[in-house]
């Protein structure tokens, strides 16, 4: 039972769609704030500079990469090796982007630079929910637009106000507020699980992802990726066949 | 460390993974069954995520009580099936988290 504007209404406007992907997204948002807040001491505590901290929320925008990078920086590793390590952590986001491609392939260079670069896990869970829902409305990347943007300032807010309180709690993630990324992203995995193939997926995902946490740079997450797709595309094969 | 560097290099890879596809949109044509796959896409990678990092302490698998982020994620869980709304799960499972951090693992004393 959706809570939020029903991402399956008919909207017509441009600026209602904007608008409505503005307030869809506001849960998601609402829990990216610890996170934000988190990054931004995170990263100053670990010895980033607060001009360095505040571009990479503002120029890379990808929470969990952003999140191991503060990590890596504590422990004096090379710039180079946290490039390496944000793309393994980031590819899923090819993935997304190819998820998109039936809904943003039309579109002119000028919506597909910034949906692209503005493109995270929480914004396509957002956008593919709106274009995956019935009805021709013709302007539904404006919504896809609207979530991306409110995410985007909101994460530039939290990451500046984090910086600003890192110089006054030195221990905030000691407090486990980071599990606010664990709680949102299981509140986006179960609506998905409406049938059999998809929870064997995810749990295989998950299963995978355990098994394999030691592999270095994050190579565990794409592993756990493509096992659980595989799992769910082949239970979905044998369940139709009535095996 | 060269920041410069490392938020160049960041940013510039992060948005290719994200933008190649659709720059090459034009010239891409996906088949139903990779459509199919792809639907796996996000519950499966946002597992990926959850997992590890609910059940996870510094490398070793840790399920018990004694765990608040399962408790809390067990929690989510379910707020999520009967609710179905977004900012309840976040708001109720992370105050479980917070509760059960608090009461439950605190104040057990630390073996020596």
């Amino acid at each position: 039972m959706p809570l939020l504007p029903s991402p399956s209404a008919n909207r017509h406007t441009p600026s209602q769609e904007f608008w409505a992907g503005a307030r869809g997204i506001i849960p998601l948002v609402i829990g990216a704030i610890p996170f934000g807040l988190i990054f931004g001491t995170l990263a100053t505590n670990n010895g980033l500079s607060p001009a360095a901290t505040l571009a990479m929320s503002a120029f890379v925008f990808a929470g969990s990469a952003q999140f191991i990078a503060a990590g890596m920086i504590a422990a004096n590793t090379g710039w180079l090796l946290i490039v390496l390590t944000t793309v393994v952590v980031n590819l899923r986001h090819l993935l997304y982007a190819v998820s998109l491609l039936p809904y943003v392939s039309k579109l002119p260079q000028r919506w597909k630079i910034p949906l692209g670069f503005l493109l995270t896990d929480e914004t396509f869970a957002i956008a593919i929910r709106r274009y995956e829902s019935e009805g021709p409305a013709p302007f539904k990347h404006w919504y896809h637009l609207g979530a991306a943007l409110t995410m985007y300032l909101n994460w530039l807010l939290c990451t500046s106000i984090g910086i600003t309180l890192g110089q006054l709690i030195p221990n905030a993630s000691e407090w486990g507020l980071d599990f606010a990324m664990s709680v949102t992203f299981i509140g986006m995995i179960v609506p998905y699980l409406k049938n059999r193939p998809m929870v064997i997926a995810v749990v295989v995902a998950g299963l995978v992802a355990l098994v394999a946490a030691s592999l270095p740079h994050q190579l565990g997450l794409m592993v756990a990726a493509f096992s659980g797709i595989g799992a769910g595309v082949i239970s979905e094969r044998y369940l139709k066949r009535g095996v | 460390m060269n920041e410069l560097l490392l938020i160049l290099g960041m940013a510039i890879a992060t948005f290719a993974i994200r933008y190649v596809m659709f720059a090459a949109s034009s010239h891409i044509r996906l088949s139903p069954a990779l459509l199919n796959a792809l639907r796996y896409v996000p519950p499966v990678v946002l597992s990926a995520i959850v997992v590890p990092e609910v059940l996870l302490k510094d490398g070793v698998i840790s399920v018990g009580y004694m765990n608040a982020r399962l408790v809390g994620a067990i929690a989510a869980i379910a707020i999520a099936y009967f609710t179905r709304n977004l900012l309840l799960t976040i708001v109720l499972g992370m105050a479980v988290f917070f509760s059960w951090q608090a009461l439950v693992v605190s104040s057990i004393p630390l073996h020596s």
